[in-house]
């Protein structure tokens, strides 16, 4: 399989201006990612899990090292990528599926899922039916899909959440405890997804509380504990 | 150490923006400071500071509201070309009125208050050379519309308006000639929260459909984190960090943006 990202001696740390420290987060990790490659990060609270999925997405900027990236335009560090470049790559190749949904205020739950797709130039008419479709496979009423998620509950702004970062499949996904405050029927769906993603070729890098639901889908494991 | 990053390699496109090195002194005061910043087609450029960081000056700048004592400006547009600080007042009049839209935090600077709302709006379709009264009518209306306007209220003067409902005439008459570059300068400051999600949402729908390039500057972090694309941080006259909007959010350089950002309610 073809290599998707190269990550060599990525160290990661906070400054804090205003205690005048520095925190360590993690230092010289590095490992290969192939497509339909499924790693996952292990290590105890802190261990820098998180960290790392966000260093790569870069919401956080590394200290050093190299994450080269194999996109469709070219091989990119994306450690050191422009920000429009990085907004470009996350538009269309790497995609990013947190514990928590940014809704906001009023945009309606299908328009929220869709949004992904129509900002890769989907018209709005299918993206929108693609969206009800997927908020429909992870277990979100049909009354609520026009209602504005800001009010749902924890559980139901997840499966939107899901939704819209699993719509569009990508060359990279980075997974940070999607099945926190799942049910059951939405966590089937969402392994269901992601083994039809990692089949088609998609690179995942995941954190998980509770592998055990995606141990199948697993591939190797990246022990962070220092 | 913090890694320093490339210039843009993957994104071909020129940037639609391009303000270099400018610098402005109001007497003893420098109030910008070699600035620099540039925004992408389709993209959302927020700018965020404290009062009197230089930020709104950098906004006039873009207006040509202002002229710098040193640096330049270019758009990347057919037809427009050169330093833009260089254009004589007319052509910098024709040039804003046909591609640049501007939202002010204050009404009165951009709107007739005793003129028709609608009136406000045609008012920039004239300047740019359409004379037809039916023309005139049927763009201005479709504008409010899609600044959710009401549109049983087409002749009230701003005057008679609410806050909201202003800033939604301004917004109608920046977007009449559907602009390259739309230009806010704290929209939603001053109005209910009800309204700024109104007024948020509509920007944000227009930023979706018609793909307007936006310079957004606002000292409300939460209107910038909805909007924006990548921030500039400003202090006293300088960028002290840029970014895209969710780093400088999550992981600020900067000792100010680490105390701008943990300052959030």
């Amino acid at each position: 399989m073809s290599v998707v990202l190269e990550v060599q001696r990525l160290t990661k740390g906070f400054t804090m201006h205003h205690l005048n420290s520095h925190l360590a987060a993690f230092s010289d990790v590095s490992f290969d990612l192939h497509a339909g490659e499924f790693l996952l990060l292990k290590g105890h609270n802190g261990a820098g899990k998180s960290t790392l999925l966000r260093t790569l997405y870069r919401s956080y900027l590394a200290q050093s090292g190299q994450a080269l990236f194999h996109s469709q335009y070219g091989v990119i560090d994306l450690l050191r990528a422009a920000d429009v470049d990085l907004a470009l790559l996350r538009r269309s190749e790497i995609g990013f599926v947190t514990q928590f949904l940014v809704a906001r205020p009023r945009v309606s739950a299908e328009a929220l899922v869709a949004e992904p797709l129509r900002r890769a130039g989907r018209d709005a008419a299918s993206a929108r039916e693609e969206a009800r479709h997927w908020l429909n496979a992870f277990g979100v009423k049909q009354s609520l899909w026009r209602a504005y998620p800001t009010t749902f509950s924890g559980g139901e702004q997840q499966k939107v959440n899901l939704a819209r970062a699993l719509i569009l499949p990508q060359k990279l996904l980075l997974l940070d405890e999607p099945t926190a405050s799942l049910d059951a029927g939405a966590r089937a769906a969402l392994v269901a997804r992601l083994a039809e993603l990692k089949s088609n070729g998609t690179a995942m890098i995941g954190v998980f509380h509770h592998p055990d639901d995606v141990a199948h889908l697993i591939d190797r494991v990246i022990d962070l504990t220092p | 150490m913090t890694i320093t990053l490339d210039a843009p390699r993957l994104v071909k496109t020129k940037a639609l923006l391009s303000i270099r090195n400018v610098s402005k002194s109001y007497g003893s005061v420098a109030a910008v400071r070699d600035v620099s910043a540039t925004a992408y087609p389709g993209e959302v450029l927020g700018i965020v500071g404290e009062s009197g960081s230089g930020k709104s000056t950098l906004l006039r700048m873009m207006n040509l509201e202002e002229i710098p004592d040193c640096g330049d400006y270019t758009l990347d547009l057919p037809e427009v070309s050169g330093n833009l600080f260089e254009l004589d007042r007319f052509e910098r009049r024709m040039l804003c009125a046909k591609r640049i839209g501007i939202v002010y935090q204050n009404p009165h600077l951009g709107l007739l208050m005793d003129h028709t709302s609608s009136g406000n709006v045609a008012e920039r379709l004239l300047v740019a050379g359409e004379r037809r009264f039916g023309e005139l009518r049927a763009r201005a209306q479709e504008a409010l519309a899609a600044s959710e306007f009401p549109l049983d209220r087409l002749d009230d003067p701003p005057r008679d308006l609410s806050g909201g409902m202003q800033q939604r005439v301004q917004l109608a008459k920046a977007i009449a000639l559907e602009p390259a570059l739309l230009l806010l300068d704290e929209p939603t400051t001053g109005l209910d929260v009800s309204v700024q999600a109104l007024v948020l949402d509509t920007l944000k729908r227009l930023q979706q459909e018609r793909q307007i390039t936006m310079v957004l500057v606002s000292h409300d972090l939460g209107v910038i984190r909805t909007l924006a694309d990548r921030v500039m941080v400003m202090r006293r006259g300088q960028v002290v960090e840029a970014g895209l909007v969710d780093q400088i959010f999550q992981d600020p350089q900067h000792p100010y943006t680490q105390q701008l950002v943990h300052a959030k309610l």
